[in-house]
């Protein structure tokens, strides 16, 4: 991952070194009926040239209208969208330099393998044996140099996502939008997919623009994230930003296992007011009176769920004071955590560090929209 | 276990009825043709003769019969070109509300009578008639005139097809070819006509066969136009076999008709 990521937290600015790949300036989309539907209520976002750059959010949060609208496919309300420092905003699709990897791939049925490929090529008016050579190199590419004469039903699932990813790629785009392009396979292609997709871009060397439900799929894949949240943009970072200093309580909540403690609760647990979070995995269980070191904070409380998963047991903590968390333990460390039952008595430690101030509301953009909700 | 039977039984009637009422139809008229007339009392005397498909191939016939696929073929091709873009104003463009509208005004005019729609054609055509009044002339009754009102008969039978092919074709296929590059005119050409071509075959079938066989719309507005099956009409009575031999001609018509709309594959769906 590029350190300029990590290091860098305003919301908006490219990890990646040169020119703005995409830039996205008050982008707002509203659907016909009474009252309007907000898909998108204004999203600023700058991507950098070669950037692998996710768009991450649960369904209806706005990041697919905003992929479409970079495509062309739907007019904004308002606000621009600008690609390489151009604006696209009124072109149609055929005239923006992108190409789309649709969720559900969108092959044409009539045609073989190869003629998808070669399809954006023909109608760039590409000479027959040029379009050949890219079309069979593209295929290669994803490893499917020998299936060029099959028709897209013939082909698997997967298969049929990596006739996607060439036909898209083929056209040579300076930015790649994929539309939750994995969200129809099974669970282990999908992790394939997943590296395969991460080796492909860092070979071609363009932006990958991606949105995606999967928060597992969004902080292995990206090298910077835009959460989505009913139409705003929570929080923009690199996925150790998102993780570890989640921008309010729906990132927290949405990017991994949402683990808050809320006024008095914090209060009781952690000597101070506000809402907190803490990582299941910063979280240690031991028998009450174990020793430590003395740099840990504890807080005492009863198992409520006792969830084994193969590499990791899921602990469910009631605490005393109030509140529920939730602690992670890899298997095989600890003789205890084989024995500990629903109802034993347990404390929970953790490092002050650890302990995330989670703001309660949206403090990440300055879009005057963001007033109007938190007011709500 | 008691073994079950395959239910044949429940067949046995649709079969008789396909066997004795159409096939059996299709196997008189072809029999039919074989056969000649008494001159003086116009009987069918069955004694073999192929003189009524040698009749056929007169310049006369062959006159009729080619004037016969050209109504049709113009029939077809106009459907065609009012079809597509309505089925397409209907299925893409179209609100859901006025979608719903435009199916019912689609689906309407086939519940009206034949005759009354065929009769309403005659009038509107006439002279001084709604097409004289409005477009300041008219065809007058003849070629033009079955020509139009064939294509107003028949049209519901392709924009129904074209229709359904519309909503079956994918939104994101279209998205994907513009997103390729495709203008739009390349994205019709390309994408859209090669997916409803089995639904404008198929429309295509229906246009094409009510046209070859139409006779009643053709003597309301046809004025003395004789087409095949005007020509069935009149035979019938005088020379029932001659009247058989232009049925046969009218049925291999559609035998190869059919035969290269199924090359399209466009009837493995149906």
């Amino acid at each position: 991952m590029s350190s300029s990521a990590t290091t860098d937290s305003r919301p908006g600015t490219p990890a990646a070194s040169g020119a703005a790949a995409i830039r996205l300036r008050g982008l707002r989309k509203e659907f016909p009926g009474r009252p309007p539907v907000v898909a998108v209520a204004g999203a600023d976002l700058t991507i950098g040239s070669g950037e692998f750059f996710s768009m991450l959010g649960p369904s209806g949060s706005g990041k697919t209208t905003v992929l479409r609208m970079i495509a062309g496919f739907e007019q904004p309300t308002s606000g621009t969208v600008e690609l390489a420092g151009e604006d696209v905003t009124g072109r149609p699709p055929y005239a923006r330099d992108v190409n789309t990897v649709f969720q559900d791939y969108a092959l044409f049925p009539h045609m073989s393998v190869q003629e998808n490929v070669e399809y954006g090529l023909m109608v760039k008016k590409v000479g027959r044996a040029e379009r050949r050579r890219r079309a069979a190199e593209a295929l290669e590419q994803v490893r499917l140099g020998d299936k060029g004469d099959r028709r897209p039903t013939q082909l698997s699932g997967g298969q049929r996502q990596r006739v996607a990813l060439a036909r898209a790629l083929v056209n040579r785009p300076s930015v790649l939008l994929l539309d939750e392009p994995l969200g129809a396979l099974d669970l282990k292609l999908r992790e394939q997919m997943q590296v395969e997709l991460k080796e492909i871009q860092r070979e071609v060397g363009i932006t990958f623009l991606f949105v995606t439900h999967d928060q597992d799929e969004a902080l292995t894949l990206s090298d910077r994230i835009a959460v989505f949240n009913e139409g705003r943009i929570e929080q923009v970072g690199s996925a150790r930003e998102i993780y570890e200093q989640p921008a309010n309580v729906f990132v927290a909540g949405f990017v991994g296992t949402s683990n808050l403690l809320r006024g008095e609760e914090a209060e009781r647990a952690t000597g101070r007011r506000g809402t907190y979070g803490i990582r299941p995995e910063k979280l240690t269980v031991v028998r009450p009176g174990t020793r430590r070191s003395g740099s840990e904070i504890s807080a005492a409380g009863t198992v409520a769920e006792v969830v084994y998963a193969g590499p990791v047991t899921r602990f469910v903590v009631d605490l005393d004071g109030g509140g529920r968390l939730i602690a992670l333990e890899e298997n095989g460390h600890s003789a205890t955590h084989d024995e500990l039952r629903r109802g034993d008595p347990v404390e929970l430690l953790w490092h002050s560090e650890h302990l995330i101030e989670v703001p309660e509301e949206n403090s990440t953009t300055d879009d005057p929209s963001t007033a109007q909700r938190s007011s709500s | 276990m008691r073994q079950r039977r395959t239910p044949f039984g429940l067949l046995a009637a649709p079969m008789a009825w396909l066997v004795v009422a159409y096939l059996g139809a299709l196997v008189a008229i072809f029999a039919t043709a074989f056969f000649t007339t008494d001159p003086f009392t116009n009987k069918v005397v069955t004694t073999f003769t192929t003189e009524n498909f040698s009749g056929l191939f007169t310049s006369t016939y062959l006159r009729i019969i080619g004037r016969t696929l050209l109504i049709a073929a113009l029939v077809t091709i106009l459907c065609m070109v009012i079809a597509v873009p309505f089925a397409y104003f209907m299925a893409r463009v179209a609100p859901r509300r006025l979608r719903g509208v435009l199916v019912a005004a689609v689906l309407v005019p086939l519940w009206a009578s034949y005759l009354v729609k065929a009769y309403a054609w005659r009038a509107m055509l006439q002279p001084e008639g709604v097409l004289d009044s409005v477009f300041g002339g008219t065809p007058g009754y003849g070629t033009v005139a079955v020509v139009l009102t064939l294509t107003y008969l028949w049209l519901p039978y392709m924009i129904l097809p074209v229709y359904s092919g519309f909503e079956r074709l994918p939104e994101a296929h279209l998205e994907a070819s513009a997103d390729l590059g495709g203008s739009t005119a390349t994205t019709f050409r390309r994408i859209v006509l090669p997916s409803l071509t089995p639904a404008i075959v198929a429309g295509s079938v229906f246009t094409f066969s009510l046209s070859l066989g139409d006779y009643i719309a053709v003597q309301i507005v046809g004025g003395k136009l004789q087409v095949l099956g005007t020509a069935v009409r009149q035979n019938i009575v005088l020379d029932l076999p001659f009247a058989a031999a232009l049925g046969t001609a009218s049925v291999v018509i559609m035998v190869v008709y059919l035969t290269l709309a199924g090359r399209t594959g466009a009837l493995d769906n149906l």
